[in-house]
């Protein structure tokens, strides 16, 4: 019995024709963040995006193998999307508020989530959002204000805090720090650090640098193959495979 | 593809390489001007010093700058790692070899206590250990890397004739010799220092290649 959050088991997806997974087995733990590395185009966001099963959106997606969340297969017609989405939510590349208060963009999950639920309940879950992502201080005075008046970095939190608000236990991040700056970034990366304890994290990301920074695991794909995944101070140091080793000192290419 | 990197990786290799020449080159002149009883050539290995230390120093900050503006990953980050600790070891032996200079200045102005046999093979042993571990980190040659580790006893065996020797055949049945008996002890000490300092040098280049810690784990070696 495995103790991992998702265990993925020859997960394979087609875009139509075009193989974009191929053969994925991997376990991704609880508490630790996971940082899945590549080249553009080698499967690393689309294997994010099972995760939530977002690619169901796209016309012509084909999957087999399983995804287990929680010992689960949620590629499972029957699996509850929504519960799932709750369960597993997604920052973007680019932090996407909607175009509400802050206050109404923490809310917004809770709302479609729960019926009925009370003023009160819904500040608390606002107010201990804000400070998970440790926002509250700067923003409890602002509340009522446009989301889209905060800085990029602020935007990422906050869309990171309507994760928390409606429970999540997975965090998917796709290149959550391309559009911050240095300073940003590493706010972001220690956010990141804090929310491990509480939370199952993997992020895609092309800044190598950050992998090894922030990361306990690292997965290195190529051509829609998982080439090698260990703990992140293996893949840095002492790579097995010459492909990964090719890719992360910059010989790739 | 080839990195702009790469080429500063070679000028890394070459000025490590040049080190590993000024150590090799110090430790023979510090023997032969025992051998020959050469204050001069004792004095150059001394006044030499300067010059290595300052080429660890330039050593040492070029990887620092590499790490910095590079920040290099796996085997490109073992290779600089590596060669700072290596840098420092041929930086420690050049230093051993000024104190053999040093112990021979001194004893160039007494009569020749004995004729030297196993101290020039025991420097032989270090200097042959010092090339070839300077050897295996340019080529990454790890069989010659353990060659350098299975020599080491020899080198230890010799230094157990040798105080062996001064202590029972010299300093107990004539205490007057005892004065450079010592020095030649203490000189046989540093050559065995040296040939330490080399299986520090083969330990990193088995990391170096095969990212396998063999420093305090023998065993490893076995296998």
């Amino acid at each position: 019995m495995t103790n991992s959050k998702i265990v993925t088991q020859n997960l394979n997806l087609w875009y139509a024709d075009f193989h974009a997974l191929k053969d994925i087995n991997a376990n991704f733990e609880p508490n630790k963040i996971t940082a899945i590395i590549g080249p553009s185009g080698c499967g690393k966001s689309t294997m994010l995006r099972v995760f939530n099963r977002m690619n169901d959106l796209i016309e012509g997606v084909k999957t087999s193998g399983k995804v287990l969340v929680d010992g689960i297969d949620i590629l499972d017609l029957d699996a509850d999307l929504v519960k799932l989405r709750k369960e597993v939510g997604m920052v973007f590349q680019r932090p996407n508020p909607f175009p509400l208060s802050i206050y109404e963009n923490i809310v917004f999950g809770e709302k479609v989530h729960s019926e009925n639920i009370k003023k009160d309940k819904l500040d608390e879950i606002v107010e201990a959002s804000l400070k998970s992502v440790l926002l509250w201080d700067e923003l409890k005075n602002r509340l009522k204000e446009s989301a889209l008046r905060l800085s990029l970095e602020q935007k990422q939190r906050l869309c990171i805090a309507r994760l928390i608000a409606v429970k999540s236990d997975v965090l998917l991040m796709d290149e959550p720090c391309s559009t911050l700056d240095p300073q940003a970034t590493a706010k972001i990366e220690e956010l990141m650090r804090e929310l491990k304890n509480n939370y199952t994290i993997i992020v895609v990301t092309h800044n190598m640098q950050q992998a090894a920074r922030v990361s306990d695991d690292t997965g290195f794909m190529l051509l829609g193959e998982l080439v090698e995944f260990g703990k992140t101070q293996d893949i840095f140091t002492a790579p097995k495979d010459k492909k990964t080793e090719d890719y992360i000192t910059g010989r790739y290419g | 593809m080839e990195r702009h990197f790469d080429q500063e990786l070679k000028d890394l290799k070459q000025e490590i390489l040049k080190m590993g020449a000024f150590a090799e080159e110090a430790i023979y002149k510090s023997v032969e001007a025992l051998k020959n009883r050469d204050r001069e050539l004792a004095k150059s290995v001394v006044d030499n010093d300067s010059n290595i230390d300052q080429l660890e120093l330039s050593i040492d900050e070029k990887c620092i700058d590499l790490i910095a503006r590079y920040q290099p990953m796996a085997n490109d980050l073992r290779f600089i790692t590596t060669g700072m600790k290596i840098n420092s070891e041929l930086e420690r032996i050049s230093d051993i070899a000024v104190d053999i200079a040093q112990r021979t200045l001194e004893l160039i102005d007494k009569p020749l206590l004995k004729p030297l046999i196993d101290i020039p093979k025991l420097t032989s042993v270090a200097q042959n250990m010092v090339k070839m571990s300077i050897d295996a980190f340019v080529k990454g040659d790890i069989e010659l890397a353990k060659k350098v580790l299975l020599s080491d006893p020899e080198a230890n065996n010799l230094r157990n004739i040798i105080q062996k020797e001064l202590t029972e055949d010299y300093m107990a049945k004539d205490p007057s010799s005892a004065p450079r008996a010592v020095q030649l002890l203490l000189i046989t000490r540093f050559l065995e220092r040296i040939c330490d300092h080399t299986t520090n040098i083969a330990e990193d280049v088995i990391y170096m290649v095969q990212a396998e810690v063999v420093k305090h784990h023998p065993e490893k070696l076995k296998e």
